[in-house]
C-alpha cells in the first residue's frame, strides 16, 4: 500500500474522529453536564414584584327615622365610590376604596333601634341580618335619640355595626349632599377603628418597606404582635416554687374550654392553635422582690421584670415537633414567705392586673394566695385557683401579643366589650385585613427574591416540586390581590394564606442548597485533565492537515505557473 | 416619664437572641471547643435559653479518651474554670457539623423531620451571634479537617438570611488564623464582624497546659472570655470596648472589626444587645371581666 494512501487513510481518520467529537460528543458532554432547572414563571414574579393593592371596603350607612328632612330621603337610596392612592414605596402602591351605600333603615330596623340602650339595639339589629366579612354597617341616629348618652358620639358594638350620632344643625335646609359631606369625616374615623388605617397597613406591610424610623408607638405595637404564621402554640404553666406550703389545684382544661377556646375558634380563619399546660415545682423567679414594709408585701419593681423571664425559660420546654412561634402564659404563685407579691409600674404604683408581657414571648401573672390563710394555716394548704381572674388577664394578654390591636379610640367614641368570644367581628376583621396583606407582602417577598436566588446563580438544581409551588405561589397571589378588589375578606386571607405556605416551601426546599458556590477555576481544574489529552491530538492532526493541504495548493499554483 | 421609658427599652429593635457556634475536629484542636464552650457559656449566663442556641461542636473532648480529666474542658492552665459545666447542651455533634449542615442552619433550608433544637428559629426581630473557630486561611475557614467553608458562601447565606428577614442585626465573630478576610465579602445590611487576625497573620494560642498535654485556648477567644466574665445581664458596657479585647500587645496578631454595613453606631449597641438576652417587657394594663359579661377594665 502507498504512502499516500495511508496518509488520505490517516486524514479521513483524524477528520472523522473530530466530526464524532464535535457533533456528538460536546453536545451530549453539554446535556449530561447541565443542571436541571424546571421553568419558571419569571415574567409574572416580576409583575408581582411592583405590589398595587386595592383594599375594597363595603359601607353601608343607614339613616334611622328623623335623621332625613323627607326632600333629602328622596335622594336616597344612593351609591358612592371613594378612592384614597398611597404611594408607599416606588415598588408598592395602595388603593383604598370605600363603596358607600346609603340607604335608610326598614321598620324591622326601626324596632331594633328603639331599644332603651345601644347595647341591646346592637344585639337585636343582629338578629336581622348578618354583615359579610370585611364590610361595615353605620346606623346614624338623631340628635335626640337616648340610646347613646350625652358625651358619646359613636358607639361601637361586637358584630361589625357601629352607632353614630347626627348633629344637630344639620337638618334643617341643607340638601343630601352637604349632610353627606358633613358626616364623611366621622364615618372616616369610624372605618379607621373597625377596619384599617393607614399606618395599620404599612405596619403589616414592613417586609417590603422597612418601616421608617418615625414613631415609637406603633413601632412598639409592631413589635410586640407575633409575625402571621399559619399555626401557633399556647402553653399555661403554673409555677409552683413552695409545694411544701402549697398543694394547688387548678382546672386548666375547663378553663381552657370556656374562656379560651372560643377565641381561637373565632380566631380559626386566620390561624390554627394548639394548647398545652403544665405545672412546674420548684420555678424560682430568678429576681429577689423587696421588701415595702409601707405595704407590708414584697414587691418586684418594673425594672427588674426584665430578668424574670430568662431563668423561667429553661425550664419551660417546648413541643420539639412543629417549628410554630410559642406563646407562654405563666402563673406564679410566690411561696409563702414572699407573699404577698406585688409588681410595680415605673411610678411605682401598684399594677391592678398583677401581671406583665413580653412582646413576641407571652405574659407572666402574680397571683398571691395569702388571703387564703386562714387565721390557723395548716401547711401545705389546699388552694383552688379562681380561675376567671387568671383567664381574664391572659385572655387580654393573649389578645394583644395576636395583634388584636385596640388602638386608641377617637373622643367621644365608645367600643363595646368583646362579648362572649372574647373578640368582636370588627376585630376579627381587622386581623384579617392585616394578616392578608401581610402574607401578599411576605409572600411576594420571598417570590421574588427566590428567583433573583435563582437566576443568579446559575448552577442550582431547580427541581420539579419547586417550579410547581412557585406556579402555585403565583397563582394564589394573584388570587388574593383579585379577592381584596372584590372586597371579599374572606376569601382573600385564603388564598393569601395558601400562597404564603406554598411560597416558603418552595425557599426554604433543602434541595435548593447543592451547588451554591462552584467558582470557575474549579471547573477548569476538573476539565483540563479529561479533555486535554484527548483533545490535543485531534487539534495537531487537524492542524497538520489544514498545513499539507495549503502546501498542495501552493504546489499546484506552482504547476500552473 | 413611661413614654420615655417605652422610648429606651425599644431603642434596640430586637425581641429574641439566638447564638450559634461551631468549631472544628481533633484531640490537638482540643483549644478550638474550649473556645466554643467559653463563649456559649458566656452567652448562657447571660440569659440566652438552650431553645435559643445552636451548638455544633465537631469532636467530644469532654469524654475524649485522651482527656486526664474526663467530663471537663478547661479554659485556663490553673485548671480554675471548667467551661463544660453540667448543663452543656449540644446541638451538631462529631460528623453532624459540615458545611452543608451550618449553611442549612443559617438559611433555614433544612428536612422537615429536623427538630426544634437543631434549627434557627430567628424572625425580623431577632438579634444573632455568630462564633466561629477553627484552622482558617484566606478566604476560608476549615470544617472537619475535610472541606471548607469560604466566605463567599458565608456572604451570600447572609443575603439570604437577610432577604427572608431572619434577624435584625446580627453579630459575627471569628477566631481563625486570617479570620478578616472572612468578613471581607459581607455586604448585607445590619452585620457587624470581628476577627482575630487579619490577612496575612496567624491567631496565636494562648497556653499550653502539661497535664493535659495541649493547649487550651486562642488567645482572642481567652481575653474575650475574660471581659464577658465582666458583664452581667444589666451592665451597659458597648461594643467599642469590645473592640479593644486583645490589642497587639497581648494577642500578637491584629484583631479587626467590620461596621460599614451596621446601621447604628456601634457606640450605642450594648454588648447584652446580642450577648444577653435582656427581654423586652411591659405591663399588662388591661384584664377582661369574665365573671360578668359587661366591662372590659382599662386603667391607663
Amino acid at each position: 500500500v502507498s504512502l499516500s494512501v495511508v496518509l488520505l487513510q490517516g486524514q479521513h481518520a483524524a477528520l472523522a474522529i473530530a466530526a464524532v467529537v464535535i457533533i456528538v460528543g460536546v453536545p451530549l458532554w453539554w446535556r449530561t453536564t447541565e443542571t436541571y432547572r424546571a421553568w419558571l414563571p419569571v415574567t409574572q414574579i416580576n409583575e408581582l414584584a411592583k405590589l398595587q393593592l386595592q383594599l375594597s371596603v363595603d359601607v353601608e350607612v343607614v339613616f334611622a327615622r328623623g335623621t332625613l328632612t323627607p326632600e333629602q330621603q328622596k335622594k336616597v337610596p344612593l351609591t358612592q365610590t371613594q378612592d384614597e392612592e398611597h404611594m408607599v414605596d416606588e415598588d408598592t402602591a395602595l388603593r383604598y376604596r370605600y363603596e358607600t351605600r346609603y340607604r335608610t333603615a326598614t321598620i324591622m330596623e326601626e324596632d331594633a333601634l328603639n331599644q332603651p340602650t345601644a347595647a341591646e339595639a346592637d344585639l337585636s339589629l343582629h338578629t336581622l341580618s348578618e354583615s359579610p366579612c370585611g364590610s361595615v354597617v353605620v346606623y346614624v341616629i338623631p340628635e335626640a335619640s337616648s340610646l347613646l348618652p350625652e358625651v358619646v358620639e359613636v358607639y361601637i358594638g361586637q358584630r361589625r355595626t357601629a352607632m353614630l350620632r347626627i348633629g344637630a344643625q344639620m337638618r334643617v335646609g341643607r340638601t343630601l349632599k352637604q349632610l353627606l359631606a358633613h358626616l364623611e369625616p366621622r364615618i372616616q374615623q369610624v372605618l379607621q377603628v373597625m377596619s384599617f388605617s393607614h399606618s395599620d397597613i404599612t405596619a403589616a406591610l414592613s417586609d417590603r418597606v422597612r418601616p421608617s424610623p418615625g414613631n415609637k408607638e406603633s413601632l412598639a405595637d409592631s413589635m410586640r404582635a407575633f409575625k402571621s404564621s399559619p399555626g401557633y402554640e399556647i402553653t399555661f404553666s403554673l409555677l409552683n416554687p413552695d409545694p411544701k406550703s402549697h398543694r394547688l389545684h387548678w382546672d386548666i382544661e375547663s378553663a381552657v374550654q370556656n374562656y379560651i377556646q372560643p377565641l381561637l375558634t373565632k380566631l380559626a380563619p386566620v390561624a390554627n392553635f394548639s394548647i398545652d399546660s403544665q405545672i412546674l415545682y420548684y420555678a424560682m423567679l430568678g429576681v429577689n422582690p423587696r421588701y415595702d414594709s409601707s405595704l407590708s408585701a414584697y414587691t418586684l419593681s418594673a425594672d427588674s421584670l426584665a430578668h424574670v423571664i430568662n431563668p423561667v425559660e429553661a425550664r419551660l420546654g417546648s413541643n420539639a415537633a412543629s417549628s410554630n412561634p410559642v406563646l407562654n402564659f405563666l402563673l406564679y404563685v410566690p411561696d409563702a414567705h414572699h407573699s404577698p407579691l406585688y409588681i410595680h409600674d415605673h411610678k411605682k404604683q401598684k399594677v391592678h392586673s398583677n401581671a406583665f408581657h413580653s412582646p413576641r414571648w407571652g405574659g407572666i401573672m402574680v397571683y398571691n394566695v395569702n388571703d387564703f390563710y386562714g387565721p390557723d394555716p395548716v401547711f401545705p394548704m389546699d388552694i383552688n385557683i379562681s380561675m376567671a381572674k387568671v383567664m381574664g388577664v391572659f385572655l387580654a394578654q393573649l389578645r394583644l401579643l395576636l395583634g388584636v390591636q385596640s388602638s386608641a379610640t377617637p373622643p367621644g367614641f365608645v367600643v363595646a366589650s368583646c362579648g362572649s368570644a372574647g373578640l368582636a367581628d370588627w376585630e376579627l376583621d381587622r386581623l384579617m385585613w392585616s394578616r392578608t396583606v401581610e402574607n401578599v407582602a411576605t409572600a411576594t417577598t420571598t417570590i421574588t427574591s427566590l428567583a433573583q436566588l435563582l437566576d443568579q446563580i446559575g448552577n442550582i438544581v431547580i427541581n420539579d416540586n419547586i417550579a410547581q409551588q412557585v406556579s402555585s405561589t403565583v397563582t394564589s397571589l394573584q388570587l388574593a390581590v383579585a379577592e381584596l378588589e372584590a372586597g371579599n375578606l374572606g376569601f382573600a386571607l385564603q388564598y393569601s394564606k395558601e400562597a404564603i405556605l406554598a411560597s416558603e416551601r418552595a425557599f426554604f426546599d433543602p434541595s435548593l442548597l447543592h451547588l451554591l458556590y462552584f467558582p470557575d477555576d474549579q471547573k477548569f481544574a476538573i476539565y483540563i485533565p479529561l479533555f486535554l489529552p484527548m483533545c490535543v491530538p485531534i487539534l495537531l492532526s487537524l492542524l497538520k492537515m489544514l498545513s499539507e493541504a495549503r502546501q498542495r495548493r501552493k504546489e499546484k499554483q506552482a504547476k500552473r505557473d | 416619664m413611661p413614654r420615655d421609658k417605652a422610648g429606651q427599652f425599644f431603642g434596640s429593635g430586637h425581641t429574641n437572641n439566638w447564638a450559634v457556634t461551631c468549631t472544628s475536629q481533633f484531640w490537638f484542636n482540643y483549644r478550638h471547643v474550649a473556645n466554643t464552650l467559653s463563649v456559649y457559656r458566656s452567652v448562657k449566663r447571660l440569659g440566652i435559653p438552650d431553645s435559643h442556641i445552636v451548638l455544633m461542636l465537631a469532636d467530644d473532648m469532654a469524654c475524649n479518651h485522651r482527656n486526664p480529666k474526663p467530663a471537663t474542658v478547661f479554659s485556663h492552665k490553673n485548671m480554675e474554670l471548667n467551661v463544660y459545666g453540667d448543663d452543656v447542651e449540644v446541638d451538631y455533634r462529631g460528623y453532624e457539623v459540615t458545611v452543608e449542615n451550618f449553611l442549612r442552619v443559617l438559611t433555614g433550608r433544612l428536612p422537615p423531620s429536623t427538630p426544634r433544637s437543631k434549627r434557627l428559629l430567628s424572625d425580623d426581630r431577632s438579634n444573632i451571634l455568630i462564633y466561629l473557630t477553627g484552622h482558617g486561611g484566606n478566604g476560608f475557614l476549615k470544617f472537619q479537617d475535610s472541606e471548607e467553608i469560604s466566605n463567599v458562601e458565608l456572604a451570600d447565606a447572609f443575603e439570604q438570611m437577610w432577604q427572608k428577614r431572619r434577624y435584625n442585626e446580627l453579630l459575627f465573630i471569628i477566631d481563625t488564623c486570617q479570620g478578616a478576610s472572612m468578613y471581607e465579602r459581607f455586604y448585607s445590611p445590619n452585620l457587624m464582624a470581628l476577627a482575630s487576625s487579619q490577612v496575612g497573620e496567624d491567631s496565636l494560642s494562648h497556653q499550653p497546659d502539661l497535664a493535659i498535654g495541649v493547649h487550651l485556648m486562642d488567645r482572642y477567644t481567652f481575653y474575650l472570655l475574660e471581659f464577658l466574665e465582666d458583664i452581667h445581664p444589666a451592665s451597659t458596657t458597648n461594643m467599642n470596648d469590645l473592640f479593644k479585647v486583645c490589642p497587639k500587645s497581648q494577642c500578637v496578631s491584629t484583631p479587626g472589626h467590620r461596621t460599614d454595613l451596621f446601621l447604628r453606631d456601634p457606640g450605642s449597641v450594648l454588648i447584652t444587645d446580642f450577648f444577653g438576652s435582656v427581654r423586652k417587657v411591659e405591663i399588662t394594663m388591661e384584664t377582661i371581666n369574665l365573671t360578668s359579661p359587661v366591662e372590659q377594665v382599662e386603667d391607663k
